[in-house]
C-alpha cells in the first residue's frame, strides 16, 4: 500500500456543562445498553458515561470512560471557569486507581466508552440519544490524516524485540542457547 | 431471579443498634406494588393505633417505588411513611431526586426504622455494609450542608444523602427531609429527628434485573422521548414566567386575602429577570428527561431548589414579593422546613398578634416589618424558642395551646393539617371529597387526572377528548364533553372523578412514578406519558407480573382501603372528614353530606367511612376486617353497602 493522506471519521460527542440537567439518563441507558445479554440489567456504576456532579457547587459534567491507568496522577489542576471551581478529575475520564469511575464493580476490571460500536453500530451513542437536554451531542467529523508507512514484520521479529526491550540482547540470546529446545532443532 | 425489585428491606433498631437485612416475599408485589403501598402494609401489621407517633415503636420507612432502577423514566420519587404526632394519621411523603434508586442499586426496597438512638447518628449504606455513625458533630447543621459533610467524611462524592436540618432534629412538626433540592414534608422530618437520625447515605452499585429486558428499555425510551418531547408532562412553571394563577386565585397572609388582579405584565418582567439574574440552572431528577426545579444562588444562602407554587408560599403568606421568598427559601432549606405549612403557621402567629389573643410579650424583639417578622419566628420555630415552641406544633395544635379563641383563626385545616390557602365561591363537588376524605392530607397529591375546570365550547371539549389517551375509561369522555360548569356535575360522576384522580396517585405513589408526569399532570392538557392504559404493561415487562389494568385498579382500591385502615383505627371518622368551612363561600351542608354518603358507598366504606368486611375481603384483606371486628371498630357481620366490584362494574352505581 502507497503511504500518503488518508481520511478517518473521529466520533466525537459535545458536551454542554450549562446544559446538563444532571438526570443521569444517560447513565442509565449506557449501563443498560452494555448489559449481557443486553438491556437485561441496570446500573450506573458499570456505566461508561458518569455525570460528575456537586449540587452545592452547581457543578454537572459528563465524564466519557477512557483509558485504564495503574497509577494516580502525581498532582491536580483546579481550574476556576465562570467563577466555579473544578477539580481537573472532573473532566477526566481515566479508570484509575484513585477513584472508583469506570471499574466494574464486581470484577474490578477497568470499563472504556466504545462509543456504542456495537454490532450493528448504533447511528449515535446511547447517550447522547436519551439526552434530551442536548448536553450531550454527537458529532462524526471528517479528518485528513498523513499517515506513515508501516513496515511489516512477522511475530517472531514482533517478539523478540520486546523481549530484547525488557531484557537486554545478552540476556535473550544466553537464553536461547541454554534452551534444551533450540539445542534439539 | 427477582426482577425490578431488590428482593431485601433493611430493619434499623436504633435503640438496639441493630441492622438486618430481610427478605422480602416476592408474592407481595402483585398486591400491593411497593413504596407507600408496601409501606402501608408494614405500618398496619407493626404499629398497632396505641403506638404514639413519638414512641420508639413508631416505624419511619423509607421505600423506593417498584419501578425505581428499571429503565421507566421519570421513576425516583422516594415514599417517606410513618405515624405523624401533628394529625396521629398515617404520614403521606414524597420526595424527588435519586434517593430510592440509589437504595436499590444498594439492594434494598426499603428502609425500616424503628426505635430511638441515644444521640444522633446517620446510617451509612454501601451495599452489604451498612453503618450506624456517630452524627453528633452534625448537630445544628443545614440539611445541604449535612449532606455535604457527610459526603467528604465519606470521601465520595457519589452517596445520595436525604438528611434533616434543626427543625427535625428539634422536632418540628413541619419539619422536612431534605436532598438534592428536593423535600420531603408532611410529617415525616419530625420522627427522623425524634428518631436522632440525622441523615442517611445511601451508595449502590448492584445491578437490577428486569424480567423483559428489550421490551421494557423500548416502551421506556418511547416514553422518555414523550416526556422530553412535549409540554404535556413535567412542570410548566418551570418555564412559563406567567404566574397569576397562584398569585390571583390563591389566598394571602393566613390563607385570609384573595388579590384578583395582582398579576401584570410590568411585574412579571421584574421576576423574570430576578429569577434569571439569579439562577443557576433547572435541574431534573434521576433517569428524567424534564428539569422541573429551579436551582437558585441567593447571596449569602446555600443554593436551593423550588418547584410550581414553593416559590410563592412564602411572600404571598407575608404579602411580600418574589425576592423576599428566594431570600428565605435557602435558610428554610438549610433547616429543613416545609415551605407549605410553615409560612401559614407564620402568618397565624402574626394574626394572633393583631387579634390581641398574643400579644407583643409573645414576641419579645420582634422587628415591625413582615420580612423581618417571618425570619424573627422561622428562628422562634426552628429553634423552639418561646412563643415557636407552641407554633412548631402546626397551626390546629398550637391553637388549642394559645386557647383564648385562637382556634377561631385555625381556619383552613383539615385533619388538623395546613390546607392549601384556596378560598372560592361555589363548592365543586370533586374537590369537596378530595378534601374531605383525602388522606394524602394535600389537594396537590389527590387532584390530576380529571381537568378542574371545564372547556368554554363542546368543540373544544371534543378536540381534548380526542386526544385523550390516559382515561381510564370511555365514561369520563362523556363527563367531560357533558360538563358546562365546574360546579353542575352528578354525584355519581363525582365519585367516578374522584375515584380516578386518587387511584392514579396510589398507583404513583407505589410505583415511585412522579405526578408530574402521571397523576398529577393530566388535568392540564391530558398529555401525560403515563397512565392507567399503559402502566400496567410497564409493571408486567419490568416485574414479569402478568398486570393489567384490572388488577392495577385493584391494588389501588386494596392501598387506598389499607390506608384508611391504619387511619380508622387511629380514630378516623366521618366528622373528621370536613374540608376548611371557609373553603367555599356558598355552602349546602345537606348536599354535602348526601355526596359523602354516597362517596362512601361506591367506596365499599359504611356510613363512618369504615370499610366493610366484605370491601376487605374482596380486596384479599380480611385480615384488616379481623382485626377491625377485634377492636370493635366494626361490627361482626356490618355489610352495609358493598362497594363496586371492579373497573368495570363501576358505571353501576350502589
Amino acid at each position: 500500500m502507497k503511504p500518503g493522506p488518508t481520511t478517518k471519521t473521529v466520533k466525537e460527542i459535545k458536551v454542554d456543562i450549562d446544559k446538563c440537567t444532571g438526570c443521569r439518563a444517560c447513565e442509565m441507558a449506557c449501563s443498560a445498553y452494555h448489559a449481557q445479554p443486553r438491556y437485561s440489567s441496570i446500573n450506573p456504576a458499570r456505566s461508561r458515561i458518569r455525570v460528575i456532579s456537586d449540587e452545592l457547587n452547581d457543578e454537572y459534567v459528563p465524564i466519557r470512560a477512557g483509558d485504564y491507568t495503574p497509577a494516580e496522577c502525581n498532582g491536580r489542576h483546579i481550574y476556576t471557569i465562570n467563577g466555579k471551581q473544578y477539580s481537573e478529575c472532573s473532566f477526566c475520564g481515566a479508570s484509575c486507581p484513585s477513584r472508583d469511575y469506570f471499574i466494574e464493580p464486581d470484577s474490578g476490571l477497568p470499563l472504556k466508552c466504545d462509543m456504542c460500536e456495537s454490532v450493528p453500530a448504533l447511528a449515535e451513542p446511547m447517550c447522547v440519544k436519551v439526552c434530551m437536554t442536548d448536553a450531550l451531542t454527537y458529532v462524526e467529523r471528517e479528518v485528513v490524516r498523513d499517515e506513515k508507512p508501516q513496515q511489516k514484520r512477522g511475530q517472531i521479529e514482533v517478539g523478540l524485540e520486546a523481549l530484547i526491550n525488557q531484557y537486554g540482547l545478552e540476556a535473550v540470546i544466553d537464553s536461547l542457547k541454554q534452551m534444551p529446545q533450540a539445542k534439539n532443532h | 431471579m427477582r426482577y425490578a425489585e431488590a428482593g431485601f428491606d433493611l430493619e434499623i433498631d436504633l435503640s438496639r443498634g441493630s441492622i438486618e437485612k430481610v427478605a422480602t416475599d416476592p408474592d407481595l408485589a402483585e398486591f400491593y406494588l411497593g413504596g407507600q403501598g408496601s409501606a402501608a402494609k408494614l405500618i398496619y401489621e407493626r404499629v398497632p393505633p396505641d403506638v404514639d407517633a413519638f414512641s420508639p415503636d413508631n416505624l419511619l420507612i423509607f421505600s423506593t417505588g417498584l419501578l425505581h432502577g428499571t429503565p421507566a423514566p421519570a421513576a425516583n420519587r422516594t415514599a417517606v411513611n410513618t405515624i405523624s404526632p401533628q394529625t396521629n394519621l398515617m404520614s403521606h411523603s414524597l420526595f424527588g431526586g435519586f434517593f430510592g434508586p440509589e437504595l436499590k442499586y444498594a439492594g434494598y426496597d426499603k428502609i425500616v426504622i424503628r426505635g430511638k438512638a441515644p444521640d444522633l447518628v446517620y446510617l451509612y449504606i454501601n451495599n452489604d455494609k451498612v453503618e450506624i455513625r456517630d452524627a453528633t458533630h452534625l448537630r445544628g447543621k443545614g440539611s445541604t450542608e449535612t449532606g455535604d459533610l457527610i459526603k467528604k467524611e465519606l470521601n465520595d462524592q457519589k452517596v445520595q444523602v436525604a438528611a434533616i436540618g434543626l427543625a427535625g432534629e428539634n422536632r418540628v412538626y413541619m419539619a422536612s427531609i431534605e436532598h438534592n433540592h428536593a423535600s420531603a414534608a408532611r410529617g415525616v422530618g419530625v420522627i427522623m429527628g425524634d428518631k436522632r437520625l440525622k441523615a442517611i447515605a445511601v451508595r449502590g452499585t448492584k445491578d437490577i434485573n428486569v424480567a423483559n429486558p428489550a421490551g421494557l428499555f423500548e416502551i421506556s425510551q418511547e416514553l422518555h422521548q414523550k416526556i422530553g418531547g412535549s409540554d404535556g408532562n413535567g412542570d410548566w412553571m418551570a418555564v412559563d414566567e406567567d404566574d397569576s394563577f397562584h398569585h390571583n386565585h390563591f389566598a394571602w397572609g393566613n390563607a385570609r386575602t384573595r388579590i384578583k388582579n395582582y398579576w401584570s405584565p410590568e411585574l412579571q418582567e421584574r421576576w423574570t429577570k430576578l429569577k434569571y439574574d439569579h439562577m443557576d440552572r433547572q435541574t431534573g431528577c434521576y433517569n428524567c428527561p424534564k428539569k422541573c426545579r429551579n436551582v437558585i444562588k441567593w447571596p449569602g444562602r446555600q443554593r436551593f431548589g423550588y418547584k410550581c407554587y414553593g416559590k410563592d408560599t412564602y411572600h404571598m403568606a407575608a404579602f411580600q414579593e418574589l425576592d423576599f421568598s428566594y431570600d428565605i427559601l435557602g435558610l428554610a432549606q438549610e433547616y429543613g422546613v416545609d415551605s407549605y405549612s410553615t409560612p401559614q403557621v407564620i402568618a397565624f402567629a402574626l394574626e394572633l398578634l393583631e387579634a390581641g389573643i398574643l400579644t407583643d410579650k409573645d414576641f419579645p424583639d420582634m422587628p415591625a416589618d413582615s420580612r423581618g417578622r417571618f425570619f424573627y419566628l422561622l428562628e422562634k420555630i426552628v429553634r423552639r424558642e418561646g412563643i415557636g415552641d407552641i407554633l412548631a406544633n402546626s397551626v390546629s395544635q398550637a391553637a388549642k395551646q394559645i386557647g383564648n379563641g385562637a382556634e377561631a383563626y385555625d381556619h383552613n385545616t383539615t385533619k388538623k393539617f395546613e390546607q392549601l390557602p384556596i378560598k372560592l365561591g361555589k363548592v365543586n363537588p370533586a374537590y369537596f371529597l378530595m378534601i374531605a376524605t383525602g388522606e394524602k392530607m394535600s389537594i396537590t397529591q389527590i387532584e390530576g387526572s380529571f381537568p378542574q375546570d371545564p372547556l368554554p365550547t363542546r368543540e373544544e371539549r371534543e378536540e381534548f377528548v380526542s386526544k385523550w389517551d390516559a382515561v381510564p375509561d370511555e365514561k369520563f369522555k362523556d363527563y367531560f364533553l357533558n360538563r358546562e360548569k365546574r360546579n353542575e356535575i352528578s354525584d355519581e360522576a363525582t365519585c367516578d372523578i374522584v375515584d380516578w384522580n386518587e387511584a392514579m396517585h396510589y398507583i404513583d405513589d407505589s410505583t415511585g412514578l412522579c405526578g408530574f408526569v402521571s397523576s398529577f399532570r393530566g388535568q392540564f392538557g391530558g398529555g401525560v406519558a403515563y397512565h392507567m392504559n399503559n402502566i400496567p404493561q410497564v409493571i408486567s415487562l419490568a416485574t414479569g407480573i402478568a398486570m393489567d389494568k384490572e388488577k392495577l385498579w385493584k391494588a389501588f382500591q386494596r392501598i387506598r382501603t389499607l390506608v384508611r385502615a391504619v387511619n380508622v383505627r387511629r380514630g378516623l371518622r366521618r366528622k373528621d372528614e370536613r374540608p376548611p368551612e371557609d373553603h367555599w363561600a356558598v355552602r349546602d351542608e345537606e348536599a354535602e353530606q348526601e355526596l359523602l354518603s354516597k362517596y362512601y358507598a361506591f367506596k365499599g366504606w359504611n356510613s363512618e367511612g369504615i370499610p366493610t368486611r366484605q370491601t376487605l375481603e374482596r380486596l384479599d384483606l380480611g385480615y384488616v376486617a379481623d382485626d377491625l371486628e377485634q377492636r370493635g371498630i366494626l361490627a361482626a357481620g356490618d355489610n352495609a353497602a358493598g362497594g363496586q366490584a371492579a373497573l368495570s362494574q363501576k358505571g353501576e352505581f350502589q
